[in-house]
């Protein structure tokens, strides 16, 4: 058929399904290399080390970080927005692809799903402990109380933000984890170790791979999709509106809600990316994750990088058209010019001009290339975030309430915590969870494969 | 104390509450007040049961908490006239040897926790300043000194006055010196007592001694008129002020007593259309040349230059005679213009403490008949009369042993006399020393005998500070510590039974009630105590004449020559004076009015200078040998010069101020007898090591924006609205969906005049003592988590060389159209019924979102534990410091956001009052903490709803606008322009 021979096969190697299941729960049955101790070691102690500053940020106060009377927002909430970004890797994936019948998605969708989890339990600390009295943080849950009963304010895109973030996170859970049943089942049939055995047993919730289970199974797939696809444009729309909410220059801006979707996409995507070229390589699935696969988000990464560097113009465009003389300042004299040109212009080259790199061929086949700019563009992502966030609170509308705002070595810690925590949730999902959806695998393995007649 | 209390409240307008309130039950008015609702019914079986089971649940719960120890012990009797929760005014007065003031002391369960300004002191009617604000948490202080001792060791006041009076005995019978050295008195029965105690000695000698003299103009005036005394400025009655290097705003002399005067001629809004012209010549940026209209740049070395140009100018236009004197850089004759037009009701001033410069002062204000409105040397300033050769005579004396006993009382010369070592040999080798002090300082310890003293507000006394007025000084609680009043202690010596309390009553009866109209000598001392002050008309001396002599030899010395290399000016600073209050964690914290910055002193020097030595802000720069201080460069300072402020830099003073900045009294130089504030140096060098200062404000320029809004007075005259065109423009565009928010009540209201407001920081602390905001140390005000709730900044425009000043002080704006409100999850934060925007502390998470939504970024953020903290040694973290605190205002957590609430403790008592007495609030009856505070009254506080209160009338005020207005946040503050005396508008 005519689309079969340009996208070539969606998995290489013409494997019969018994290989795709082998090659699949292989690695959860085979001793990892040294190199896996080695990044669960590194992640672990970043982790722990996180553990260690969000214990000191609890008992003596949110003062040890870099945050002040003026700039009461900082690294937490910068780092907040970035992983709920990356945390719409895994839901675009499975929901998106979906719709716009992209098949080539079922090789990826679960480590990106996997990965939206972790990004999300990392995020969502950030909210929580950047609380005055995180030990009261449950004035925020709307429910009956004994306090009057006193109500949670809902003008406040905190309280939309705190709805929203739960939501997402329950629904995505759900997704992956249903996902997973079938799969967990394979494992549980196949393994000879007793303990295992109890465990998948226990998780796969007694999947049989009866008719009725695949029907119910698909039927749940489709209820919860179409919830997570709502979900997806909502939690970025509404974690903008933390800041196009805001009076501050460069808040109050209706173009936030889908310039973060677009952005969480963005980084989510290039996030995605990035695991894969390491997966596809030390796994060796590149048959699965097959270069097709890595050129296909590469030009989807190439797409949305136009769109990120129109809204930039766009931003501008609109500081100056408008004519409001604070604004003007916050994009001019602060970001494009002043103290955080650095970030702004490196989100500038890294989001907008580097993945401009895609547009050969070479690059979005080269794995060097494919992670040069994956990760520029989760640094660039990053930097946007900061520019957002501290450079308004920094130089606002009194100029005497201008101050320069700098991290402490907790911020930093509570940062390489959160990464840690996800290298470790990543590490652990590749030991111990088949990567790939092996039933939805199964159902794609051949088209293409008879490229050659 | 106690038995006067009821006696005073007949006479007493002062106590806020009257006899027949207080003697109706609290019970009644509370059962009142809950109205018909709330009636006492029958208990049923079912309410039984419900208090049966909650009585149990509740203690179960109860019991299985840790409870919290508390000291709190009830009275077992109670005083009649302590009602708990109620607070009690006494009059009193303020008096450091300093600074003075006439104030009332707040008391709340016999605890004094804040102090007002005694509106019936003609002195400083309402208004106060920050240190004197700030000297209630001095009561507090752990290093005051607890008990008296001999060499270090505790011993009772029995045995440390058995060999006090003994040694003294024994140094009189071999006709030794004695000698009384104290700070600066003007207490008449103190005096008294001081001379009947030296009479019985047959050497005897009193020594007054000011760390900051103003001894030049004592002797000026002594040479000039025969009368030694600091003449009294009428900055009231003036129309053209020339001060040169002369703090009155800041420092000098008195500024509490100026500042209403000088604010008086400042303000606008009464139909005035007239303002003082003020110009001024000094070499630092000081409070008082950032509020002048025309301000010029000298170095010390010019002052005579350009005092005895201008001399010769005035001379030469009214015919008298002039002097041999180079022209000043600057033509003067505009300067001599203005001031001849205005004879009569101009003032000249000088800081210096040079006598021949002072002279010449006085020569001019002679040709300007200044001494008929405008300077009064009848009705003079008691405040200081410290003559700087008598103390250096004494060091003298001390050093050849012809001083055989020295009894020292407020003085701290170890720390604060320039020669510090050898007025130590001196006192080493002196047979008898005693220290009389109230708390822990550098001369405490060098003494055989310590004596403490009470703090101001544990002592009985009186004061003189003007010729006819005085006020009284009363205990407001029993001594906290085993320490004695000076003059009790000098009474015991004497071999006097009595104590000072007897001493003062009846150096009163005797010497103003019989000339004081009142029949009963009772009644007259419990009006008098009441009332806080007594005044009796002096008989008018004879009009002084001015004596030449002084003149033609004051033109005839050598006029100060300048060396080469800088030129340092030592300054007094505003939040620390002479540096005896600097353990008062709250002076140490407060910003400087003009460099906004504390925790330290620094060497603010000139862009151009900065830029020679390649120094930035921070960098440590080298004055001279041992005098190593932080850069700061500081617009408007003059080239060539560098100016640094006393007061830091203590050795043993206490935590607070130990080690913090540099003492520059060492570098005072003496020269003619008098101590001289500043010095030349040619060894300037950048050591190029860099420092970070406590910095509360760095960015300095409005960037164009409409913040200050100014104007010229000229222009002004044509268009009261001048320089607030844009209020117009945006109270047109205040288009919106939602419906006005109206208020049926109150709708309370602030208005502060840009204009009157000079920047003094008295409201910042006020604030701060009225709202128990914490001190949180120099690192965190580096971090900019300073916690005042009130701030005042400080814009410059123009050039970096010769800028403009504005001052602006900043709170809550507590908008009807919040952003704050709207973003808080938890509604924590919100609109009261009233207009005020509220903060309700036990409901906030410190998502801290209302302080990022806040374009005046006026909320605070608990950044840590802040009370009980070993981290924060303050006040807040002692026992004894935390008496300090108003228990009507909560002491906020860790993690919540805090922020002014326009003082609603204080709006709540008067409304609940006024509702008990069945009647409205009058305008002026509620008044916030800065506004009381105030000494130019620029802060008016009322409710907007009634058109009649002064703050709606200043609302009307063209001038008037709200800041950031173009945000729709409405706010409840408003603004009144600036409006300079000047002919062109700056750009």
């Amino acid at each position: 058929m005519y689309n079969r021979k340009i996208r070539g096969p969606l998995i290489e190697g013409n494997k019969t399904l018994g290989q795709i299941t082998e090659d699949v729960i292989n690695p959860m049955d085979v001793s990892p290399g040294m190199w896996w101790f080695l990044a669960f070691g590194l992640a672990s102690a970043a982790a722990v080390f996180g553990a260690y500053c969000i214990y000191i940020t609890v008992y003596k106060g949110i003062g040890t970080w870099g945050v002040n009377n003026s700039v009461a927002w900082g690294w937490a909430i910068v780092n907040f927005v970035w992983w709920i970004g990356i945390g719409h890797a895994g839901t675009a994936f499975s929901i998106f692809l979906l719709i716009l019948r992209q098949r080539w998605r079922t090789s990826i969708n679960r480590a990106a799903e996997a990965m939206t989890v972790f990004a999300v339990i990392s995020a969502a600390l950030f909210p929580a402990l950047h609380m005055g009295r995180i030990w009261l943080a449950f004035y925020i849950f709307p429910y009956p109380n004994t306090r009057g009963p006193l109500w949670v304010n809902f003008n406040s895109p905190l309280f939309w933000d705190f709805t929203a973030i739960t939501a997402y996170l329950l629904i995505s859970v759900s997704f992956w984890y249903l996902g997973m049943l079938p799969d967990l089942a394979t494992i549980r049939d196949k393994t000879i170790s007793k303990i295992r055995k109890t465990l998948y047993g226990f998780f796969s919730l007694g999947w049989t791979g009866s008719s009725r289970h695949w029907i119910r199974y698909e039927s749940l797939s489709f209820v919860l999709g179409g919830i997570a696809a709502v979900l997806v444009v909502s939690v970025h729309s509404i974690v903008a509106t933390d800041f196009a909410v805001g009076i501050e220059p460069g808040w109050h801006s209706t173009i936030f809600p889908p310039f973060f979707v677009v952005g969480a996409i963005f980084s989510g995507f290039a996030m995605v990316m990035t695991l894969m070229v390491i997966i596809r390589k030390v796994y060796k699935l590149t048959d699965y994750i097959t270069d097709n696969h890595m050129d296909a988000i590469a030009r989807i990464l190439i797409f949305i990088s136009l769109i990120m560097g129109t809204a930039y113009l766009t931003e501008v465009f609109v500081a100056w058209y408008s004519g409001n003389e604070y604004e003007m300042f916050t994009f001019f004299r602060n970001r494009i010019t002043g103290d955080y040109k650095i970030q702004f212009w490196g989100m500038v080259v890294c989001n907008a001009l580097i993945p401009q790199l895609f547009w050969f061929k070479k690059m979005r086949r080269n794995w060097m290339g494919l992670l040069f700019v994956s990760l520029s563009i989760n640094v660039g992502m990053w930097l946007e975030r900061f520019n957002i966030v501290i450079t308004s609170l920094t130089k606002d509308f009194l100029p005497s309430n201008w101050v320069s705002y700098t991290p402490t070595v907790i911020d930093i810690g509570v940062f390489a915590g959160t990464v840690g925590l996800f290298g470790v949730g990543v590490l652990l999902f590749m030991r111990y969870i088949p990567m790939m959806a092996i039933s939805e695998l199964k159902g794609v393995a051949h088209i293409g494969s008879k490229i050659e007649d | 104390m106690k038995k006067n209390r009821k006696d005073q409240e007949e006479f007493d307008g002062l106590i806020p509450f009257n006899d027949e309130n207080s003697e109706a039950s609290n019970d009644d008015q509370i059962l009142e007040l809950l109205g018909s609702d709330f009636v006492r019914r029958g208990t049923s079986r079912r309410d039984f049961l419900k208090v049966l089971g909650f009585s149990f649940a509740s203690a179960a719960v109860l019991a299985s908490c840790k409870r919290p120890v508390l000291n709190a012990l009830p009275y077992v009797v109670q005083p009649p006239e302590i009602t708990p929760g109620k607070a009690l005014y006494y009059a009193s007065s303020y008096f450091d040897g300093h600074e003075y003031s006439g104030i009332l002391v707040k008391t709340r369960d016999g605890r004094p926790i804040k102090i007002e300004g005694n509106s019936l002191c003609s002195f400083n009617k309402e208004g106060t300043t920050a240190r004197v604000q700030a000297s209630v948490l001095s009561l507090y202080d752990d290093t005051r000194l607890k008990s008296p001792s001999e060499d270090g060791n505790q011993v009772s006041w029995d045995s440390i006055d058995a060999k006090i009076i003994a040694g003294l005995a024994e140094i009189n019978s071999q006709g030794g010196g004695i000698v009384l050295l104290t700070s600066s008195i003007l207490s008449p029965s103190t005096i008294r007592l001081i001379n009947e105690f030296g009479g019985r000695f047959r050497n005897f000698k009193w020594v007054q001694y000011d760390a900051i003299s103003y001894s030049a103009i004592l002797q000026a005036n002594d040479i000039c008129f025969g009368k030694p005394v600091i003449p009294d400025y009428h900055f009231e009655n003036a129309s053209v002020v020339v001060s040169v290097n002369a703090d009155f705003l800041g420092t000098w002399i008195a500024p509490v007593h100026f500042i209403p005067g000088y604010a008086a001629r400042r303000k606008l809004d009464n139909g005035e259309k007239d303002m003082v012209k003020h110009i001024h010549f000094e070499s630092g940026m000081s409070l008082t040349g950032a509020n002048a209209d025309i301000r010029k740049k000298i170095r010390p070395s010019e002052e005579k230059i350009l005092l005895v140009d201008l001399y010769n100018k005035i001379a030469d236009k009214t015919g008298a005679e002039k002097f041999p004197g180079i022209p000043f850089k600057e033509d003067l004759a505009d300067l001599a213009d203005k001031l001849i037009a205005s004879k009569g009701k101009s003032i000249v001033v000088s800081g210096t403490n040079n006598v021949e410069i002072q002279i010449i002062v006085n020569g001019i204000n002679n040709l300007l008949d200044s001494y008929t409105e405008c300077i009064d040397l009848n009705n003079n300033l008691n405040i200081a009369s410290g003559i700087d050769s008598k103390m250096d005579g004494l060091v003298n004396d001390l050093n050849n042993g012809n001083v055989k006993a020295l009894l020292m009382y407020n003085v701290n010369p170890v720390y604060d006399y320039p020669d510090a070592n050898k007025f130590l040999t001196g006192l080493k080798s002196t047979e008898l020393t005693v220290n009389m002090s109230d708390r822990m300082n550098e001369t405490v310890g060098e003494c055989k005998y310590e004596c403490p003293v009470n703090h101001f507000l544990e002592l009985w006394d009186d004061a003189e500070i003007i010729p006819g007025q005085l006020t009284l000084s009363q205990p407001c609680i029993s001594p906290i510590f085993d320490t004695r009043q000076f003059q009790d202690s000098l009474l015991k010596w004497s071999g006097n039974t009595m104590v000072y309390h007897d001493y003062l009553i009846a150096n009163w009866q005797k010497s103003y009630y019989p000339s004081s109209g009142f029949s009963d000598s009772g009644k007259f001392w419990n009006t008098v105590l009441g009332n806080g002050v007594y005044s009796y008309k002096v008989t008018a001396g004879k009009p002084l004449s001015f004596q030449k002599e002084g003149l033609i030899k004051a033109f005839k010395a050598p006029a100060v020559v300048h060396a080469e290399g800088f030129e340092v000016d030592i300054t007094e600073s505003v939040s620390l004076g002479t540096g005896m209050h600097s353990n008062n964690p709250w002076l140490m914290e407060l910003p400087d009015p003009v460099s906004r910055q504390c925790w330290e002193n620094v060497a603010a020097i000139s862009k151009s200078d900065a830029e020679k030595l390649n120094l930035q802000t921070g960098s440590l720069v080298k004055l001279a040998e041992g005098l190593i201080l932080p850069a700061f460069i500081q617009p408007g300072q003059a080239e060539g010069t560098i100016s640094a402020a006393l007061g830091y830099g203590h050795t043993n003073s206490g935590p607070v101020c130990n080690n913090v900045g540099v003492n520059l009294y060492p570098f005072i130089k003496i020269s003619n007898g008098n101590r001289l504030f500043n010095f030349d140096t040619d060894k300037v060098e950048n050591t190029l090591k860099q420092t970070k200062l406590a910095l509360s404000q760095e960015h300095y320029s409005m960037e164009g924006r409409p913040i200050v809004r100014e104007t010229v007075l000229s222009e002004y005259r044509n268009n009261p609205s001048s320089g607030n065109e844009l209020h117009e423009e945006f109270e047109k565009s205040h288009d919106t969906l939602y419906p006005d928010v109206k208020y049926d009540g109150f709708h309370w209201g602030v208005s502060i005049d840009l204009n009157s407001c000079v920047g003094c920081n008295a409201c910042v602390i006020a604030c701060q003592a009225e709202n128990n905001i914490p001190v949180v140390g120099k690192d965190e005000v580096i971090r900019k988590r300073i916690m005042h709730w009130i701030k005042i900044d400080r814009y410059y425009s123009d050039t970096p060389d010769d800028p403009k000043v504005y001052f602006q002080p900043l709170a809550c704006q507590h908008c009807d159209n919040a952003p704050c409100e709207n973003v808080c999850p938890v509604s924590a934060t919100n609109h009261s019924s009233e207009g005020l925007n509220q903060m309700t502390y036990n409901r906030c998470v410190g998502t801290k979102y209302c302080i990022n939504n806040c374009p005046y970024r006026v909320r605070r953020f608990n950044w840590y534990r802040y009370t009980n903290n070993k981290a924060f040694d303050f006040n807040s973290a002692s026992d004894l410091g935390k008496m300090v605190l108003n228990p009507d205002v909560t002491v906020r957590e860790r993690g919540v956001v805090e922020k002014c609430s326009l003082c609603v403790q204080r709006i709540q008592e008067k409304k609940l009052q006024a509702k008990l007495e069945n009647r409205t609030i009058a305008d002026y009856e509620i008044k916030t903490a800065c506004m009381q505070a105030c000494p130019s009254e620029a802060i008016v506080f009322g409710n907007l709803n009634d058109e009649k209160s002064k703050v709606s009338k200043l609302y009307a005020d063209p001038r008037r606008y709200n800041l950031l207005e173009e945000l729709h946040t409405l706010p409840s503050i408003g603004y009144l322009t600036k409006v300079r005396n000047d002919e062109k508008l700056n750009t």
